[in-house]
């Protein structure tokens, strides 16, 4: 069989590829296989027993469950921002704009750090919460703090290109027949937004989900209450029970793979059925 | 240089690209490959240039083979058909690209480069633009510049994909005298693929026209109008009536018109008779045709005729004699050509 | 004034930008502000004894070192992929688009335990490791490995789509004019492509010097050695040396505030918007 590559006259292709796979292999395709390999010395009855145990799965639920909290709080507030950015003109614009890639560019100790001085009881924030009887900094409610920061551009920057496409006329349209500004926004524009918001609560989610830096800080760490799931891995690690490590990261992995799966389809079910 | 192939066959997949083609050309001819979108002709081009690669089939170039030799070797020069310009570069380094990439042991001195862009902006008639980049200039300007740096290499052969292609109807007129006139002046070997018949026959010293991956026939644009090799080429050369008819005893029958009456060497049974819409003639005499409607169209009149339910549009000469609207008369067809089915 | 029809009311469009003035005020500027604020909560002087202190510039040494390893090995990388990507079709080319993006939805904690799991002392390869005296974990090796795998798809992922747009055939023409692979390549490839690449290299190393959580796994937190500058403001926060925390900090939202301004400016010479993440 000839290569289809064949039909080609640029120069390259098997120095190019070569690289590209041996490389890919190396670095990602050969670390994540023995990942997947190493939880299974400890016998599947193991494996078993070390992802079940109450603290696993409660560090499971909680990393779970406010990556999804905090990704469902960011649909209103991305679509807020994205809407803003694309549909009007204001002073400063141009650098609200860039700054929504901040929690993407801040590395994530200095944000983690930086939201828990804001968030602690004595900090600027924090400092006015506590009267109302409000603690974030050291509880779950500051990982979801955390993660609503991580996942805002993700949002944004899925909804952004979409609004931008919208054409005008559909809501032009709309309203010559008779609806009301929020009829449309309701009945046109919303379903038109909803798989990109879809989109976008996967995209928060799933960087939700394995979030260490800018979390760790804020959570307090209290096993049982406010302990993250790759903070166990970490400590698994430590302790150097490396098959619990690795069955616990398979989880997550395993899980989150999943869920970002059945948002696709759920995303081209949409997308066939408009 | 002379240019031969041998039964070049490639596949796009399912789909020969080219079926056995072969071909020659002889030194310092303008050929035109003339084909519908799909018909293999790009393919061929590339195929010869060394872009892409026959499955089997040979090529002969100014009588070397070219088989094994790199697209960088072959010393042919190649127009792309969106010019294909490095658009980070000046014209003038555009031009000279070709040059100042050779080894040094082959490289002209700079200053040969320098003169040999110069003189070739001049031919192009662009010499002011030099120093331009490609996105300031216009699309003809353009074209002038993809060719100069084509042939700043001194190409045995030149290649062009479609050269008119993307220019607008008025500009494309011009260039396209010029680039014969170029090509009459400098007599370099030269092909150029095209969709569009006018510019073939124009420009080219002989066609060949390709279909499906086929040559259908080579010949010169005389040769080719007046007497098509297929049904194909008959029609893709201009407008043409298709009138089925059957071929029995030498001659071609039509079935809603019992007096015409056609010799033919088409192998009998089933088959279809082209004719020009101007090379129909009308004779005087109560017949099957029935006239719809007459409008006149300066020198020529249009005429609708139904023929036993079937339609057809005939062009006559305004100073001939023409039927009424409503009137019956009879066709003479002696100019139609039968192709079997 | 009327307000078009498919437009909010002025009242509505006003409350909507303050409402995301406030949003982004609150999210994103507090955060930097804050920084900034407690690293000179005691003065200059303090926050500049924290810089000239032997293991932060260490770790500032050991940030740009690692950062100048990985960051060219996933160029190469990056470069190769969108060529063979982008110029050939073979089997198999659309899963690799999809394999090299993995890295992404790996959590860093997962991405710096792969390297453990291979070479840590319970590893596969650890006991082989240790006999022949090479340290990879703990040490700058793991480091690198673990920041190649954050960092992987970035240049690779400006540049496809980018080389897949600009279609071959300013490559070929270089080439029916004689160019060999590589003057095809430095001529016409890189210049075309030289913004993006520019662009895929500042993103991949904003997130090499950044990066914390993988790191945080192979690092070993060895003071003086294996800390990077993240690292580091981890080590000086739990120390309660805000001060010095919130310094290195500040160098680190610098970073990032010159990669956003260097970012917002090549994607106006770009005219397109590429992804952080």
């Amino acid at each position: 069989m000839t290569l289809p590559s064949r039909r080609s006259a640029l120069p390259g292709f098997s120095l190019t590829l070569g690289i590209t796979v041996v490389w890919l292999s190396l670095i990602v395709l050969l670390p994540l296989t023995l990942l997947a390999l190493r939880p299974w010395t400890l016998g599947f009855a193991g494996v078993w027993q070390s992802v079940t145990e109450p603290r696993v799965l409660a560090a499971l639920r909680l990393s779970f469950g406010t990556a999804a909290l905090a990704a469902a709080v960011n649909m209103p507030l991305g679509l807020l921002v994205a809407w803003v950015m694309v549909r009007y003109r204001f002073p400063l614009r141009n650098l609200a704009d860039s700054l929504i890639d901040m929690p993407l560019a801040l590395p994530t100790a200095v944000a983690g750090i930086a939201l828990t001085a804001l968030f602690a009881p004595r900090g600027w924030i924090g400092a006015l919460l506590l009267p109302l009887g409000i603690r974030v900094a050291y509880t779950p409610l500051g990982i979801f703090v955390a993660l609503v920061f991580v996942g805002l551009p993700f949002m944004v920057r899925t909804l952004e290109p979409v609004i931008m496409e919208m054409p005008r006329e559909a809501e032009e349209a709309a309203a010559t027949l008779g609806a009301t500004r929020r009829q449309t926004l309701l009945r046109v524009v919303l379903p038109a937004l909803t798989p990109a918001l879809l989109a976008g609560f996967g995209a928060a989610f799933g960087r939700g989900i394995g979030e260490y830096g800018s979390v760790i800080f804020i959570a307090g760490n209290m096993p049982m209450v406010s302990e993250i799931a790759p903070l166990l891995i970490l400590i698994r690690l430590e302790q150097l029970n490396y098959a619990g490590a690795a069955a616990l990261a398979l989880v997550m992995l395993l899980a989150s793979f999943a869920v970002l799966l059945s948002l696709n389809l759920l995303r081209a079910r949409m997308r066939r059925r408009s | 240089m002379n240019v031969e192939m041998r039964g070049l066959t490639k596949s796009f997949g399912p789909t020969p690209a080219l079926n056995a083609v072969d071909l020659s050309v002889s030194n310092g001819e303008f050929l035109a490959i003339l084909g519908p979108s799909g018909s293999g002709k790009t393919s061929l081009l590339r195929v010869l240039a060394g872009l892409e690669f026959a499955e089997s089939g040979t090529i002969v170039i100014g009588g070397r083979a070219m088989e094994g030799v790199p697209a960088r070797e072959r010393g042919v020069g190649f127009v792309f058909q969106n010019y294909a310009l490095f658009r980070h570069m000046t014209v003038a380094r555009n031009i000279a690209f070709g040059l100042e990439i050779r080894p040094r042991r082959l490289r002209p001195r700079a200053h040969e480069i320098r003169d040999r862009v110069a003189s070739l902006l001049d031919l192009m008639g662009i010499g002011d633009l030099g120093g331009r980049y490609p996105d300031q200039l216009s699309g003809g300007q353009r074209q002038r510049v993809a060719l100069a740096r084509a042939l700043a290499i001194e190409p045995a052969l030149l290649l062009l994909d479609e050269p008119f292609g993307a220019l607008d109807a008025k500009v494309r007129k011009t260039l396209r005298v010029w680039l014969k006139d170029l090509h009459d002046r400098i007599g370099l070997t030269s092909i150029f693929v095209t969709h569009d018949q006018a510019e073939a026959m124009e420009m080219a010293d002989r066609v060949a026209v390709m279909q499906a991956g086929r040559i259908e026939q080579v010949d010169t644009p005389d040769c080719l109008y007046a007497e098509p090799a297929s049904a194909f080429v008959h029609e893709f050369l201009g407008e043409a009536i298709r009138l089925d008819c059957l071929v029995a005893d030498g001659v071609a029958r039509f079935p809603g018109l019992p007096s015409a009456v056609l010799p033919t060497a088409c192998r009998p049974g089933a088959a279809i008779a082209l004719i020009r819409p101007y090379e129909i003639g009308f004779i005087v005499r109560p017949g099957p045709a029935h006239v719809v409607s007459v409008h006149a169209n300066g020198p020529l009149k249009r005429v609708r005729l139904l023929i036993g339910g079937v339609g057809i549009e005939v062009l006559s000469p305004a100073e001939g004699w023409t039927p009424v609207v409503g009137e019956n008369c009879d066709l003479e067809l002696s100019k139609a050509r039968v192709y079997p089915v | 004034m009327t307000t078009p029809a498919a437009q909010e009311s002025v009242a509505t469009r006003v409350v909507l930008i303050l409402l995301t003035a406030a949003l982004l005020i609150i999210l994103l500027v507090l955060p930097l502000v804050v920084v900034l604020a407690e690293a000179f909560r005691k003065g200059i002087p303090a926050a500049l004894a924290t810089l000239s202190d032997p293991d932060s510039l260490t770790s500032i040494r050991l940030t740009l070192t690692v950062a100048a390893i990985s960051v060219p090995l996933n160029t190469v990388f990056g470069v190769s992929a969108a060529w063979c990507i982008s110029r050939f079709r073979f089997p198999g080319r659309g899963a690799l688009v999809t394999l090299i993006e993995l890295p992404f939805s790996v959590s860093p904690v997962i991405s710096g335990l792969v390297w453990v799991l291979l070479f840590g002392i319970n590893g596969w390869l650890g006991t082989f490791m240790d006999r022949a005296g090479l340290q990879i974990i703990f040490a700058l090796p793991g480091l690198v490995l673990a920041t190649v795998f954050v960092t992987f798809p970035f240049v690779a992922r400006t540049l496809i789509p980018l080389m897949q747009e600009q279609d071959a055939s300013e490559e070929e023409a270089a080439i029916t004019l004689g160019a060999t692979g590589w003057q095809m390549f430095s001529r016409v490839t890189l210049p075309n492509i030289r913004w993006g690449l520019i662009y895929g290299v500042l993103l991949c190393n904003a997130r090499a010097m950044g990066e914390f959580g993988a790191v945080a796994v192979v690092s070993g937190h060895i003071r003086g050695q294996t800390m990077t500058m993240p690292l580091q403001v981890e080590a000086l926060f739990n120390d309660y040396d805000w001060v010095g925390a919130f310094t290195i900090a500040s160098l680190l939202a610098l970073l990032a505030l010159a990669t956003l301004a260097v970012k917002a400016a090549l994607e106006w010479r770009l005219g397109r918007r590429g992804s952080m993440h």
